[in-house]
């Protein structure tokens, strides 16, 4: 854990993370949280400046913008959270079996991955999106079907350079059970790569998910959330542009705070404390970020 | 009569502001060959590439580099590049990754000979043909149409070789040479070493901390250690009666490979119980 | 035959189970729908009232009553002849409307594709042999800010400065050359955020190769150097082209919608919201194979460059 020590040395990265941590918190919290009913309309109200009761002032409605704000989190951010956290763990579990029994498993394994990626990202989300109807769950759900194949592949390959290594051969030859070796020593080994992947194509997520809202494709009104608070938002552009400010400097400042941590989780993971080094962690980087090309 | 004298150079990490090494000072007789001998880490291919000022951005140096009589480390950077090549010739480590690999050897060969002398394509061939053969290498215009990757590590150390041989530079610089080479590249490496130093009389800096090698070829030794020179000295002098206790330990783990060597292939140490 | 076309050949020939896999994939999505065709089309037809028999009816029309792989052999050649069969919902050829959008689309990309490159290499190697410098710290600052921005805020704000405030260029539509400008520089700054940092770390890594070393002793000049590293590291570049039409193609979307471009991401939208399965079967059809395609042609482009690769080929 000495390495994560070493991450929050860095003042940004420790920033970034409190930021994080502070929104995930205030996201689940929200009830409690938000001053105001984030559905509540007040005609009278509309588009009336910031206040003491309204902190960020009211939108076209007249509802409060801090709350929605707030109650937006949970689509937004604790959402594509566990978006993450399933296709992750779905593509661990198929990357480890695949990585390590290798040959036909692993081929026909490796299959499936090539077909799922001769879908563009965005293709099958609207295809899915297109069959299952408008909503923000539909989404997640072809988020899940598009990434875990990504995931697979990526944790395969780190499988396959530990499984290689000595020490995993002698517990081969010493008759350990194949559960038992993957849990003891390749999982520990290849954490590095399944944090360094997973949390560089986070803020590529959010970025999507609210993309998708902002196309009316994902949470449906009254609901509160980033993206389609920036297309109502749209709407009265030409009349009042500053209704955009708030749900876009949350979004960049979110944003820029996951990819902050994420470039100092990448270098505090990599020195040359693992045994597969260096030039691996490259690659790994910039598959990442060929990866994170998917812009919403 | 020197002909290459480096004193007190310095060489640093610009963005760490730490000292690789502090201050050394040695010089290369005109004819004869320096090996500089050390662990790896120990500042030996630094102080080569500070030589040619070819270190990374951000490691500096400082001190005088004076190259006949001139003083190299003050000179503007295209005036430097006139002398790297054709009168500084560097030999680097890896011979495989020494090439572009894009491109077929002839071009880098060309490239150089076009730049320092400004020969015609026939007249390139006709003299790499004649340096190659020189290094007992097969098939010149046939491998000046290779790539990198399709030739061995030794093959292409005695391509480098080769081009020295047309430039004929008044140092060669060769940083670890044979250290990616299997045993029996590595002899011919040293050998076409060896020949180049008899038909040139070119001045030889080289770097390694194969003692077996440095043996075969060195006059004079200077051996380094964390960024120090610990001793220097005549090459049969130091084999013979080191004085530091460092150079005494290589010399000793040298021996101790050689004496074992020996006695399982039952060489002259077993015969002579 | 030589060896290059034989490789060639191979690899198209990889591409086609592929295509069958997801042209299956996409014709059981359709079934996979919980609405029934039949009805869709008798709503969108205005039938006023839906009965079993009508019902019945249209799904015979629709050939729905075969068996799944009778049907799929069916709708998989008529595709082959660009056939996709009619819009649910306004009863005309599905290629009449996907044709002129999935071109409408493709200037765009290709247009946006080439300045992402133009800009990614150039930045690129900007930065890397100004490396740690103020020029290379303050690009990359810039870059990561743009890139933690949605790429539809970006579009607002320029629309609102550049469109509203100056009234310089048009908002909407693809009426004149201008109509180009606010769409394609979106799509590039988002991408050439991205792409430009592959291209400088792959420059870097180059810089500290021994072949650069190795020319530099020779006393080449620094500009033969420079066209060394460039051609070593664009080899990136060309991939990151490749892969870079097909994901601007499939992400247009949100740009699409934004300014009104009359291309697949528009139309996309459009029928989702009016469930018009015809056009998005279709469309994913389409996107796929040209994903594919372009990943076909990338690899073979790539091998042709590198010599390495074509050796082991």
């Amino acid at each position: 854990m000495n390495r994560i020590h070493y991450l929050f040395k860095d003042r940004l990265a420790l920033f970034s993370f409190l930021l994080i941590t502070t929104t995930l918190l205030v996201g689940i919290f929200a009830p409690w949280v938000a001053p105001n009913d984030p559905q509540e309309v007040h005609m009278n109200l509309r588009f009336a400046s910031v206040s003491w009761k309204y902190l960020l002032g009211n939108d076209h409605l007249g509802r409060c913008v801090l709350s929605r704000l707030i109650y937006g989190i949970r689509p937004s951010v604790l959402w594509v959270l566990i978006t993450l956290a399933i296709s992750v763990g779905i593509g661990a579990v198929v990357g480890f079996v695949a990585g390590y029994f290798k040959e036909k498993t692993d081929a026909f394994l490796m299959r499936i991955c090539d077909i799922m990626f001769s879908f563009p990202g965005y293709v099958m989300t609207l295809a899915i999106i297109g069959v299952l109807g408008v909503g923000i769950e539909n989404i997640l759900l072809a988020f899940v079907l598009i990434k875990w194949a990504w995931f697979a592949r990526i944790i395969r390959t780190s499988v396959i350079q530990h499984s290689n290594a000595e020490y995993v051969k002698f517990s081969k030859a010493l008759g350990t059970s194949s559960f038992k070796i993957m849990r003891m020593h390749i999982l520990p080994v290849t954490l590095p790569d399944i944090i360094v992947t997973s949390s560089s194509s986070f803020s590529s997520m959010v970025l999507q998910i609210s993309g998708f809202s902002f196309l009316g494709l994902g949470v449906q009104a009254p609901h509160a959330e980033w993206g389609m608070m920036l297309n109502e938002a749209r709407q009265v552009m030409f009349s009042r542009p500053e209704v955009m400010l708030a749900p876009g400097i949350t979004t960049i400042i979110f944003v820029s705070a996951v990819n902050f941590f994420t470039d100092a989780l990448q270098i505090a993971l990599d020195p040359k404390l693992t045994p597969i080094g260096r030039e691996h962690r490259k690659g790994l980087k910039q598959r990442a970020n060929l990866h994170r090309g998917e812009v919403a | 009569m020197s002909i290459l004298l480096i004193s007190k150079l310095r060489i640093w990490d610009g963005s760490t502001g730490k000292v690789i090494i502090p201050a050394i000072s040695f010089e290369l007789n005109s004819g004869s060959c320096l090996a500089i001998v050390g662990e790896s880490g120990s500042g030996k291919s630094l102080t080569c590439r500070a030589i040619l000022r070819l270190n990374q951005r951000n490691i500096r140096q400082s001190g005088e580099i004076v190259f006949q009589g001139e003083r190299i480390d003050r000179l503007a950077e295209n005036e430097m590049r006139r002398r790297r090549g054709k009168q500084l010739y560097m030999i680097p480590q890896n011979g495989m990754r020494a090439f572009d690999p894009t491109s077929v050897i002839g071009v880098h060969l060309r490239d150089t000979l076009v730049h320092h002398f400004g020969w015609n394509r026939s007249e390139i061939v006709e003299k790499m043909k004649l340096a190659m053969q020189s290094v007992r290498l097969k098939d010149p215009v046939g491998i000046m149409n290779k790539y990198p990757h399709q030739m061995s590590g030794g093959m292409l150390q005695r391509v480098m070789i080769s081009l020295a041989i047309v430039l004929e530079p008044d140092i060669i610089i060769a940083d670890e040479p044979t250290s990616a080479l299997d045993t029996v590249s590595k002899y011919e490496v040293i050998e076409q070493f060896c020949r180049l130093r008899e038909k040139m009389g070119c001045s030889m800096i080289f770097v390694s901390h194969d003692l077996g090698v440095v043996r075969k070829i060195a006059d004079e030794i200077v051996v380094m250690r964390d960024g120090n020179i610990v001793e220097r000295g005549e090459a049969s002098v130091l084999f013979a009666k080191p004085q530091h206790e460092y150079t005494r330990h290589l010399v000793a783990s040298h021996a101790g490979i050689h004496e074992h060597f020996n006695r399982v292939i039952g060489g002259p140490a077993y015969v002579s119980r | 035959m030589n060896k290059m076309s034989r490789y060639i050949l191979r690899r198209s020939l990889l591409a086609i189970p592929l295509l069958l896999v997801i042209s299956f994939i996409t014709f059981v999505l359709n079934i996979l729908s919980p609405m029934d065709p039949a009805e869709v089309v008798l709503h969108a037809q205005g039938v006023p009232q839906i009965t079993e028999d009508l019902l019945a009816e249209t799904r015979t029309a629709l050939g729905m009553d075969q068996p799944l792989f009778i049907r799929y052999l069916n709708w998989m050649l008529s595709c082959l002849q660009l056939d996709f069969g009619n819009s649910y919902v306004t009863g005309k050829p599905v290629w009449s409307m996907l044709g002129p959008a999935f071109l409408n689309s493709l200037k765009l990309t290709v247009i946006s594709a080439v300045t992402v490159i133009v800009l990614s290499i150039g930045l690129g190697i900007i930065c890397a042999l100004t490396e740690g410098r103020w020029v290379d710290k303050s690009i990359r600052g810039i870059a990561f800010f743009l890139t933690s921005m949605p790429s539809y805020l970006l579009a607002a704000l320029l629309v609102w400065y550049f469109s509203v405030k100056l009234d310089w260029l048009p908002t909407n539509g693809i009426d004149s050359v201008q109509s180009y400008i606010l769409p394609v520089s979106v799509i590039t700054i988002s991408y050439a955020g991205i792409y430009f940092r592959i291209v400088r770390s792959s420059m870097l890594n180059h810089l500290n190769e021994d072949y650069v070393l190795y020319g530099r002793a020779c006393g080449l000049p620094e500009i033969r150097i420079t066209m060394r590293l460039l051609r070593n590291s664009l080899q990136v570049a060309v991939s990151i082209f490749f892969m870079a039409i097909p994901i601007i193609l499939g992400s247009t979307v949100v740009i699409e919608n934004l300014f009104a471009w009359p291309g697949l991401g528009m139309l996309s939208v459009k029928s989702i919201l009016s469930r018009d399965f015809s056009i998005i079967q279709a469309y994913v059809l389409v996107l796929a194979a040209a994903f594919i395609a372009v990943n076909t042609f990338s690899d073979v482009i790539n091998t042709l460059l590198n010599p390495k690769l074509r050796e082991d080929s």
